[in-house]
């Protein structure tokens, strides 16, 4: 009945030999939601720059209100009502919350700023997103990453955006920031905002959106209404053959006790931890953000300090530093690949083989040539896509960097692997690539503890599955004994019961 | 319209206010606490003369220069550049200030030359920074060498010394510390302090009331985001580095008053004790953060240390230990108060 918000037709661009988009076309209404769903790589984030005008398309066109739209810059794509909220926020952490919402656009006479007429504005806009109790004159950097998006949100709002593109914006929000953050969609979608809302999440995107548009090598590979669509199609949409099975499963058999954990307590978190880990064994770890997962793995590996408590590997107690963890063979991949797990400006060699150089030293000096065909090797392994060893780590996706960082622990040698959210960030494709490499690894005698907050792969993938909340590891079971409502309980009652005693 | 049971954003606001109190009046404490220390010592050790207001006097003309010059500092440093040209491109002006009141220039054309030259090196620095986006580090290491070299040139290799009658009376009051210390009851302050002064409230006043000082942080704390909001981020750096260049200028001048004369090697290391004074006052090398009370605090730390170790008999040495030690502890106190 009414008009498209924005129009795109026919986008195609261009790189060099690649052409990353073909001939896409996609409408949002006012007040309505598109899910743009498809794997990474496949012209998502060059479409929505294309849009953004972060690149100008080869052929095609855009309509926006009606009007056509041929943003140069990607401050004129602002300009003229168009709002990316980024995966990584886009703020100036130094300055105020209200600064930050009028940053660039700053209400202001013979170059002063006029603050009365500013927090009018932004209070509005604060309200509008139905959060006006976050103070104005807070600095952007002391603020929960939750309530960071709302400052990007509330931006979006008052540089009077028409259509709002939300790229992953749930991936590094705690459970209870991304029921915040769907409110506020809600708030948006009344108010007659357009709104692209990028995903990996399928039951994510169905809450969110009513269409979808799904991209495949840069072509539109289906489009048209979420409800008429299960899961199943939308993937097999989106990797472009269908998927008999998401969670690909290895059989693998248990052994001995490999690691026992007795009372670990750490600096925060973890509190009074105990468990074991056999031979053989997937052990999955699930939590709300700051449960204290990630702080278990460190601990377990010595990078951060533990109070009191036990680890035992085999039949030794190696000393709390990572050196010493790491020779009795346990390895960790951080959840942090890009200023944790991996150095970004080295290469794939370097990063593969850093926790084991010596290796390739004879008398100080490496031998590259040998270490060149060990990094070719695990690179087949494990089927990481790259042109080669040397290449620079950045320039690859997200899926094949994490590849990089599981042949880094498998290099060297370890037998007990620490894999903290492996899965963030990557296409459907390379998670069951994945999946199905932790089960060959578990049948090949490696024991593997694995972190995730993405609830389906963990019942899937592991033998037993733990819960932890507020530091403490609540209840371990097998995975098939459990339930998704069950594990959720746990993770959020045990929040609950806390939050009360506070009040 | 507003439902109550809709999750609030307070309750995730981390940062408790008394922090945020600290980090404001940080600098500050540490002045009164290193003013109190040498006052007492001087008291029990020294011949009683650091509180004497002869003395602060000395000090207040000794601070005032390098306080000026860290300012400019300031602003360079919160859009998370750094000069290092800011010393010998002082002394440069200084001596651009000297040889054309040689040449018979009246004062005001020899101070406008000053000035401006200070503001010329800081374009400059600010163009390459800006346009050909080098590492600014790198920059002003080259232009550092540079505006020294200019400088040798003008002064022949040597110094360029005024004749005292060529000098106006006001300009060589400016940093004076002559008697007499009292006018009845009002203190003789020398104009440099308060022009000074003033120079602090204006800068006070970019840096919180415009919309050039909100662009500066944003610059330093974040370039990409500046530039996605349309913040012009050539036009800014290219004008924090002209107009800290012009301060920097403004000290040359206060250098020039004390010595009448200008050697343009004096300025090599100078622009060390900016550095430190922006540092000591909370200032971050990665942009986004420093303030006015701040770094007039780091600065008047620095000149209450000297002071106090010369009425203390203190020789040389131990001084500079002592600035280090505090710059490093000042760093040290302000990573603890950000880390969680």
């Amino acid at each position: 009945m009414s008009e498209p918000m924005l129009q795109m037709s026919g986008i195609s661009k261009r790189f060099g030999a690649t052409q990353a988009l073909q001939s896409v076309s996609l409408e949002v209404k006012a007040g309505e939601a598109l899910a743009l769903i498809g794997e990474n790589g496949a012209g998502k984030s060059t479409l929505m720059k294309v849009l953004s005008g972060a690149h100008r398309p080869d052929s095609g066109s855009m309509l926006l209100n009606g009007q056509p739209f041929q943003p140069q810059r990607p401050v004129d794509a602002r300009r003229a009502g168009v709002a990316m909220i980024y995966q990584e926020l886009n703020l100036a952490p130094d300055l105020s919350v209200e600064d930050n919402i009028m940053l660039g656009i700053e209400a202001s006479r013979l170059g002063c700023v006029r603050r009365s007429q500013q927090r009018e504005k932004v209070r509005s806009a604060l309200a509008v997103l139905g959060h006006d109790d976050l103070p104005p004159e807070r600095r952007v950097g002391s603020l929960s990453i939750g309530a960071q998006q709302v400052v990007e949100i509330a931006r979006g709002l008052v540089s009077e955006a028409r259509v709002m593109i939300f790229d992953e914006p749930t991936s590094s929000l705690s459970r209870h920031d991304v029921g915040r953050l769907f409110a506020i969609l809600e708030r948006l979608k009344q108010q007659g905002m357009a709104i692209i809302y990028i995903s990996h999440f399928l039951e994510e995107v169905r809450q969110v959106a009513k269409n979808y548009v799904v991209l495949r090598d840069g072509q539109t590979a289906g489009a048209g209404s979420l409800d008429k669509r299960s899961d199943d199609e939308l993937v097999s949409m989106m990797i472009g053959r269908s998927v008999d099975n998401l969670f690909p499963k290895v059989p693998h058999q248990l052994g001995p006790t490999v690691l026992k954990v007795e009372n670990l307590t750490g600096q925060k978190a973890p509190l009074d931890t105990s468990f074991e880990l056999r031979r053989g064994e997937i052990l999955g770890l699930f939590g709300l953000i700051g449960a204290g997962r990630t702080e278990t793995l460190r601990c377990l590996l010595g990078l951060d300090n533990s109070l009191q408590g036990h680890v035992t590997v085999g039949n030794a107690r190696p000393a709390a530093r990572p050196n010493a963890r790491m020779q009795a063979g346990l390895g960790l991949v951080s959840e942090d690949r890009k200023s944790e797990g991996l150095a970004q400006p080295l290469s794939i060699a370097d990063n593969l083989t850093l926790s084991a150089l010596g290796r390739y030293s004879r008398g100080g000096l490496l031998r590259l040539g040998e270490r060149r065909r060990a990094v070719s090797d695990w690179m087949t392994r494990l089927s990481v896509k790259a042109r080669d060893p040397e290449q620079q780590i950045n320039q690859l996706s997200g899926g094949n960097q994490q590849k990089v960082a599981i042949a880094r622990v498998l290099h060297q040698a370890a037998e007990i692997l620490l894999l903290d959210e492996p899965t963030r960030g990557i296409d459907v494709g390379t998670k069951a690539e994945i999946y199905r490499l932790m089960g060959a690894l578990a049948s090949q005698g490696k024991s593997i503890i694995f972190v995730s907050s993405y609830l389906p792969e963990l019942l899937a993938v592991c033998d037993s599955v733990g819960v932890m909340s507020r530091g403490k590891l609540r209840e371990i079971r097998a995975a098939d004994d459990w339930t998704e409502n069950e594990v959720l309980s746990v993770a959020i009652a045990a929040n609950t019961e806390v939050e009360e005693v506070d009040q | 319209m507003s439902d109550s049971s809709e999750p609030r954003t307070t309750e995730h606001v981390s940062v408790a206010s008394w922090q945020i109190w600290l980090e404001r009046v940080g600098p500050l404490l540490a002045l009164i606490v290193v003013t109190l220390g040498f006052a007492l010592a001087d008291q029990v050790w020294g011949r009683g003369k650091f509180i004497e207001f002869r003395n602060v006097r000395v000090v207040l003309v000794s601070t005032a220069p390098v306080a000026v010059a860290a300012l400019g500092m300031t602003l360079v440093i919160i859009t998370g550049g750094i000069d290092l040209s800011a010393g010998t491109a002082s002394i440069l002006c200084a001596t651009v200030l000297a040889s054309s009141l040689n040449a018979g220039h009246p004062v005001a054309v020899a101070i406008l030359m000053a000035v401006g030259t200070g503001s010329l090196c800081g374009a400059l620095n600010g163009f390459f920074i800006g346009v050909l986006r080098i590492a600014p580090f790198i920059v002003t290491l080259g232009s550092m060498t540079i505006f020294l070299g200019i400088g040798k040139h003008l002064a022949s290799s040597s110094t360029v010394s005024v004749a005292p009658e060529l000098v106006p009376q006001w300009l060589s009051k400016f940093t004076s510390t002559a008697p007499p210390h009292w006018y009845g009851y009002i203190p003789n302050i020398p104009s440099g302090v308060w022009c000074a002064l003033a120079i602090s409230v204006a800068v006070a006043i970019v840096l919180s009331l415009t919309v050039f000082g909100r662009h500066l942080k944003a610059v330093g704390s974040n370039e990409s985001t500046a530039r996605l909001c349309g913040v012009n981020v050539f036009a800014t750096k290219l004008s924090v580095y002209a107009l800290a260049g012009a301060l920097f200028g403004i000290a040359g001048i206060y250098s020039f008053s004390q010595l009448k004369m200008a050697n343009p090697t004096e300025g090599i290391g100078k622009e060390l004790q900016f550095i430190a004074a922006v540092v000591i006052g909370g200032g971050s090398l990665s942009g986004g953060r420093g303030s006015v009370t701040g770094t007039l605090a780091g600065a008047a730390i620095m000149g209450v240390m000297v002071s106090g170790c010369a009425q203390l008999g203190v020789s040389n040495a131990p001084q500079d230990i002592m600035i280090g030690v505090i710059i490093i502890a000042a760093v040290t106190l302000d990573q603890l108060r950000h880390r969680k």
